[in-house]
């Protein structure tokens, strides 16, 4: 980002945000551009690497493994209960880096927009991101702003990447799952997916179902603290458990047996799942995690987990064990036994 | 949930379970058809086999109208969507169906067809309604339970004065299905199927009611269980069936007695009759041509039948020949017994229509149950 | 056959049409084929249309039943039935 010069500007030219409209000079790197980063970005995100105005960040960085991760999001609607695509970013990079036990630290931001964007909209997603930041400990430090023809972007694209370090002697990866590991869950399946979901097929609520998006690296960063010998740790997010649990046992080279009755799901979102013809376990989630663990080490990781307002229903669902065919089995809530399968294509609601 | 959860309760299935145990004899055998694709999806949802001796065979029937609706039928739906002024309305479970030559309508779609998904046949209407340039086609498949919905759907086109709104019906039903299972080989050169007794469907019976599965109990000998949805109502059923059986009985026995009547839902009944009509004869996947087993718009509503506004001839095609659906959906083979089941066919890449329909025996089988063919 | 869920009629929204709920989700649907639909009544909801009023005096006959169903005094029941039923 270039720092233009504050004198050539005339006060009159404030963007308009109330009514004002993204169009194609905001990407085109000139003033429009700056105008853009001047008065919604940086204050929204509001940190010492932002305020320098260069293209990129420079801080120092301690000893130890260095994590870095990324993701995009293309979110419909982007307001929805419990969130917008902005605290989405924040929170599913975030994750993504906490989930090696690392602690995240600086997040760069990318943004494509589509032309006409509300900059109304524009502005209350990047503070909804400055606060997601903020809240989790982290700063977006260095950015990008590119605007597209209408029509070439479903109103807008985020990406987000992060850094963080791992603490030492901490090896938290997919493939470390051993027969006999317990599995523990931190809280609700299907509440983020449910959320867009219902809200897309037109569905109300008497009870609105809120997504879970939130950063999980403090909730992680006391689960490292009280043991280092953490196998997995996952967050469940597109493909819901499902696929985490499948891509894990593909990994690791083994099997896991769940419990049904042990996995908590909330009422309304059984019941729209019910509605919707969905499997609450094939549902996105962003503020759930799951943990691998010698089994010797579970109560006491739940009791960590549990005094967390994140890990306050965390729960023990199931073992990993041999399995050459890495099934993932689960026993159902009358007693008999089904598989758990990453799911086929798209989910169509099931109607007929 | 009210009417749900006390049917899905574990301590009930374990008594359930134990009573049945107690109660099937062990000099025989129990082959139970259960008709309905939802059931044969809850059976292997809840891995409802695994609470039955090995002596309970349950063999899955027919009743996936997915399943049923012969290719040539389906092609010419994706004909009809790939239409310039068409707009084709469908439920979701016919989407990813493949047709003729690699063709689905979701591959349509991504052609360029205009192809909505639609819940409820009234979404259908308000798409002609708010499209009054376009042709919206409703896509109608279903046993009793979808056709009272389509039928209002065309009475309130009629009310409403549409011009632009046709419905191309593949509606079946129940009864035809369930003789043409039980009809001698001899008539219908299939081979035999040896079936005791029938888990009958929940909501084709809400609709048509107990009364037409009489015949069959009487005629041939078998015993009915109509049975609701959820894991409780299927192993009382199972229960029931095994009793009649042990008894001598061949009886209809309501176990869905919270929804089901003797003579079921007169209006909805009533609706179809005002509007449909039977056809002489249908072809159905697996079970041949059928007599008086599918449904078509009356003359009155010919204005509303996309199949004399369109002009698509049928064009009956074989499917896949190493495909047994044909076989599956008559209960004379199992899923495993189909060499291209999990290799070739898979939800993923799906080669016949009981691999891609969440109701199909091969669907269910696959995403809840082949764990029990990888441990033989 | 077909996927069809009990929910609870919370208002009715017009002459053939309703506001019901299942486990707190909202929908409207069509109730133009039940026989005076009222708020409270539990119904079987099928592509958007409530296709019959689920009985609840049956609903609990079914649940009586199954609550016999196992216990001592059906089993007591049958063998004393059987053994009144046996040739001399």
């Amino acid at each position: 980002m270039n720092v233009a010069s504050r004198s050539a500007r005339p006060a009159s030219r404030r963007l308009d945000l109330a009514a004002g409209r993204v169009d194609l000079t905001h990407g085109a790197g000139g003033r429009a551009m700056q105008q853009l980063i001047e008065e919604i970005f940086r204050p929204a995100l509001d940190n010492p690497f932002l305020a320098r105005g260069d293209d990129q960040a420079a801080f120092d960085v301690s000893a130890g493994r260095m994590v870095m991760s990324t993701d995009s999001f293309v979110v419909s609607p982007l307001f929805f209960p419990g969130g917008d695509i902005g605290s989405l970013a924040v929170h599913g990079t975030v994750n993504d880096v906490a989930m090696s036990g690392a602690r995240p630290l600086y997040l760069s931001a990318g943004f494509v927009i589509e032309e006409g964007f509300p900059l109304a909209e524009l502005a209350r997603i990047a503070r909804s991101m400055g606060e997601a930041a903020r809240a989790a400990g982290v700063a977006v430090v260095t950015g990008d702003t590119k605007v597209v023809e209408r029509g070439k972007a479903d109103r807008l694209f985020v990406n987000t990447a992060g850094i963080g370090v791992v603490p030492a002697g901490v090896e938290i990866s997919g493939d470390r799952a051993r027969p006999g590991d317990a599995i523990l869950l931190s809280g609700s399946m299907g509440d983020h997916g449910v959320a867009i979901m219902a809200h897309r097929a037109g569905l109300e609520f008497e009870t609105t179902i809120v997504s879970d998006s939130a950063a999980l690296n403090g909730l992680v960063a006391d689960m490292v603290a009280v043991m280092t010998d953490i196998h997995v740790l996952r967050d469940p997010t597109r493909g819901g458990l499902a696929a985490t649990f499948n891509e894990i046992c593909h990994q690791s080279n083994v099997g896991m047996r769940l419990d049904e009755a042990a996995i908590p799901v909330k009422p309304e979102v059984l019941g729209a799942c019910e509605l919707l013809g969905l499997d609450p376990l094939n549902v996105a989630n962003e503020g759930k995690l799951i943990a691998i663990v010698p089994a010797e080490d579970a109560a006491r990781l739940l009791a960590v987990m549990r005094a967390h307002p994140l890990g306050r229903d965390a729960t023990v669902i199931g073992e990993v064990v041999a399995d050459p065919a890495r099934f993932v089995r689960m026993a159902t809530r009358i007693g008999g036994e089904r598989i758990v399968d990453w799911l086929a294509g798209e989910q169509l609601p099931r109607i007929c | 949930m009210k009417h749900l959860d006390e049917y899905r309760d574990a301590e009930m299935a374990r008594r359930l379970a134990a009573a049945i145990a107690r109660e099937a004899r062990t000099d025989r055998r129990y082959r139970l058809m259960e008709f309905c694709g939802g059931h044969t999806h809850a059976i292997f949802r809840y891995g409802i086999e695994d609470l039955l001796p090995s002596n309970i065979e349950m063999v899955h029937g027919p009743g996936c109208p997915v399943c049923v609706l012969p290719t040539g039928r389906l092609d010419m739906a994706i004909r009809l969507a790939r239409r310039e002024d068409v707009i084709l309305a469908s439920y979701g479970d016919m989407l990813r169906v493949p047709g003729s030559k690699g063709q689905s309508l979701l591959k349509a779609k991504a052609d360029g067809a205009d192809i909505r998904m639609v819940y409820s046949t009234l979404d259908a209407v308000k798409l002609a309604e708010a499209n009054p340039g376009r042709e919206v086609i409703f896509f109608a498949i279903g046993f009793e339970t979808t056709t009272p919905p389509t039928a209002l759907a065309i009475e309130a086109a009629a009310r409403k004065g549409l011009t632009n709104f046709t419905v191309f019906c593949n509606h079946v039903l129940t009864p035809s299905a369930i003789a043409a299972i039980l009809e001698a080989p001899a008539i219908r050169e299939l081979e035999a199927v040896e079936i005791d007794g029938f888990l009958g469907p929940a909501h084709v019976s809400v609709v048509i009611g107990s009364q037409p599965y009489e015949f069959f109990a009487e005629e041939y000998r078998k015993p009915v269980a109509i049975s609701g949805f959820e894991p409780i109502d299927i192993m009382q059923s199972i229960l029931m069936l095994v009793r009649q059986l042990n008894e001598g009985r061949a009886e209809v026995e309501n176990q869905y007695i919270r929804a089901v009547t003797r003579d079921g839902n007169l209006r909805a009944k009533e609706a179809v009759s005002r509007v449909f009509e039977l056809r002489r004869d249908f072809e159905w996947r697996g079970l041949g041509h059928i007599p008086y087993s599918a449904l078509r718009l009356k003359d009155e509503f010919a204005a509303f039948d996309a199949e004399r506004r369109f002009d698509e001839p049928y064009i009956p095609t074989e499917g896949i020949k190493a495909c047994e659906c044909p076989a599956i959906l008559r209960g004379a083979k199992k899923p495993t017994d189909c060499r291209l089941f999990g290799r070739a066919c898979t939800p993923e890449t799906p080669l016949g229509s009981c691999m891609v329909s969440s109701e199909g025996a091969c669907a269910a089988y696959y995403t809840y149950g082949r764990m029990r063919e990888a441990a033989q | 056959m077909c996927h069809a869920l009990p929910v609870k009629i919370i208002a009715l929204t017009g002459p053939d049409t309703a506001k019901v709920s299942l486990g707190g989700i909202v929908k409207e649907v069509s109730v133009a084929l039940i026989d005076d639909p009222r708020p409270g009544d539990y119904v079987v909801l099928h592509v958007g249309y409530a296709l019959a009023k689920i009985d609840e005096a049956e609903a609990e006959r079914t649940l009586a039943l199954l609550a016999a169903e196992g216990s001592d005094a059906i089993s007591e029941f049958s063998a004393a039935a059987e053994a009144a039923e046996a040739p001399p």
